[in-house]
């Protein structure tokens, strides 16, 4: 299939969508439904971590919901990044580094006439990087209940900087279309649909980022250049999931996803997991996902020679490869007293241990004649650590 | 790649269908399930979103380090997660 073609059928899927959340407003007015409800009052305190491929990324978020009347919940989120270490990406051309990402948001949650409608802000801040966005989210019920349809809709805004270089200043736009039916099936399963349609453009590269090209003068073999991806990007995603009831306290879970972008990556996800209880106070489950995606168009581990072509990625994020994770969480919870300020509290430990094999894109930092490289492989673990309050 | 792009435009073909068959016929159908039938549907451990802070952080974590972005469900409200 051409690009043009490609960028036909995207643009379809696109009207298809905005058509479809209009006629979905539409009915949505034009119907008489049942109650919707707000979410729950709760506050969470989290320790997040990230290790792996050399990074170490950590830092809190705390999260607080509070509803004002019968018809309004607000909701803040502070979360802090702390980055140290480099990635491989960033060790064949540079040195590691420390910086720090803060992000803030904030949202409100109205019910009116039976439908739940929300609105949040974000910003993000890091010393090269700014992002907001604000996000509008529409869900109603039908069925007694037994569908949901959930609408939303995101825009942000993206400023890039580049360390070392204070003339560097560039921008990005996203938008974002979310469409979602929770569908009840038996008293013990229900199913979810969800699509979402992505569209970016401006600056979409990482200005870090560098591909590598073959020069028999240099000392290695190859050398380094920027990176130039294409300025738009439109990408769709489906997912299916799906919930059973098991006839004890327990359940399955499972979902498969499908993605596909406008630079030629085509990726699918698979996640299937148990949750066991164990009497009133424990929860455990326990997941595996595997992921697997194929390159970028543009994407080449090592160019023939400088500026070979107009776009150029040697980011592994656009490369050919898989990953599989098995994931662990436990949860002890805890009733208080129906008197109590605070009606339930949980302690949660989460772990999720990841492997990535890349099927092209080599370790320049192995010692091995230029693009025979052995391929690029490592493992991460991404650790939760928190404390939920019901009140 | 040709056949990932038709089931995406057929999975939103489905999605309107679905959508609009719900919407229009939402007065002459039972629920099946009753309200009183519903417990083990309301229990938390039927919820993938019943932690939003750790499901939004894990969600970016993987997100991340991955080409495919989009479509998880649960909560919204933008990530400024690039």
């Amino acid at each position: 299939m051409d690009a043009d073609a490609t960028r036909v059928i995207y643009t379809m899927n696109k009207r298809s969508v905005i058509l479809f959340i209009l006629l979905q407003i539409l009915l949505v007015a034009a119907f008489s439904s049942f109650a919707a409800v707000l979410p729950q009052e709760r506050a969470d305190v989290m320790y997040h971590s990230y290790e792996g491929d050399g990074m170490s990324i950590d830092g809190p978020s705390v999260l607080v919901r509070k509803q004002i009347g019968n018809k309004v919940s607000v909701s803040a989120n502070y979360y802090v990044d702390m980055i140290s270490g480099a990635s491989i990406d960033v060790l064949a051309t540079a040195s590691p580094y420390e910086e720090e990402r803060t992000e803030h948001s904030v949202g409100v949650d109205f019910l009116h006439n039976k439908t739940l409608m929300n609105l949040n802000f974000t910003s993000s801040s890091e010393n090269d990087f700014e992002a907001r966005s604000v996000h509008f989210g529409i869900s109603q019920d039908f069925f007694g209940d037994l569908t949901t349809l959930s609408m939303g809709y995101s825009k942000g805004w993206d400023e890039v900087g580049k360390r070392g270089d204070e003339n560097f200043f560039e921008e990005a736009e996203r938008q974002q279309f979310q469409f979602g039916v929770t569908q009840v099936i038996t008293k013990n399963m229900i199913i979810g649909l969800n699509f979402e349609n992505i569209s970016d453009e401006g600056y979409l590269n990482n200005p870090y980022r560098a591909v590598r090209f073959v020069d028999p003068s240099a000392e290695r073999g190859y050398r380094f250049e920027t990176e130039v991806y294409p300025n738009t990007r439109t990408s769709n995603a489906a997912a299916i999931n799906l919930n059973y009831y098991l006839p004890y306290r327990a359940s399955i879970y499972g979902e498969a996803s499908v993605f596909s972008d406008t630079w030629g990556i085509d990726a699918n996800s698979y996640k299937l997991g148990y949750i066991h209880t164990f009497g009133d106070n424990w929860i455990l489950d326990m997941r595996v996902r595997h992921y697997q995606q194929d390159k970028a168009d543009f994407y080449q581990d090592l160019f023939a020679r400088s500026a070979e072509f107009n776009f150029r990625a040697r980011d592994k994020e656009m490369s050919t490869f898989s990953n599989t994770s098995i994931g662990l969480s436990v949860t002890y919870e805890y009733r208080f007293s129906p008197s109590s300020w605070v009606k339930k509290g949980t302690v949660n430990y989460e772990l999720d241990h990841l492997r990535f094999e890349y099927d092209d894109f080599r370790n320049v930092l192995a010692d091995a004649p230029v693009g025979e490289e052995p391929l690029f492989e490592f493992s991460a673990n991404v650790t939760r650590i928190f404390v939920s309050l019901w009140y | 790649m040709q056949m990932k792009q038709r089931l995406l435009k057929t999975t939103v073909s489905g999605l309107m269908f679905a959508g609009i068959l719900i919407s229009s016929g939402c007065a002459s159908i039972e629920p099946w399930v009753k309200p009183y039938e519903r417990d083990n549907l309301a229990d938390p451990i039927m919820s993938a979103n019943r932690n939003p802070v750790s499901f939004s952080y894990t969600m970016h974590a993987f997100q991340a380090r991955e080409g495919a972005r989009g479509a998880e469900g649960g909560a919204g409200g933008g990530c400024g997660c690039n």
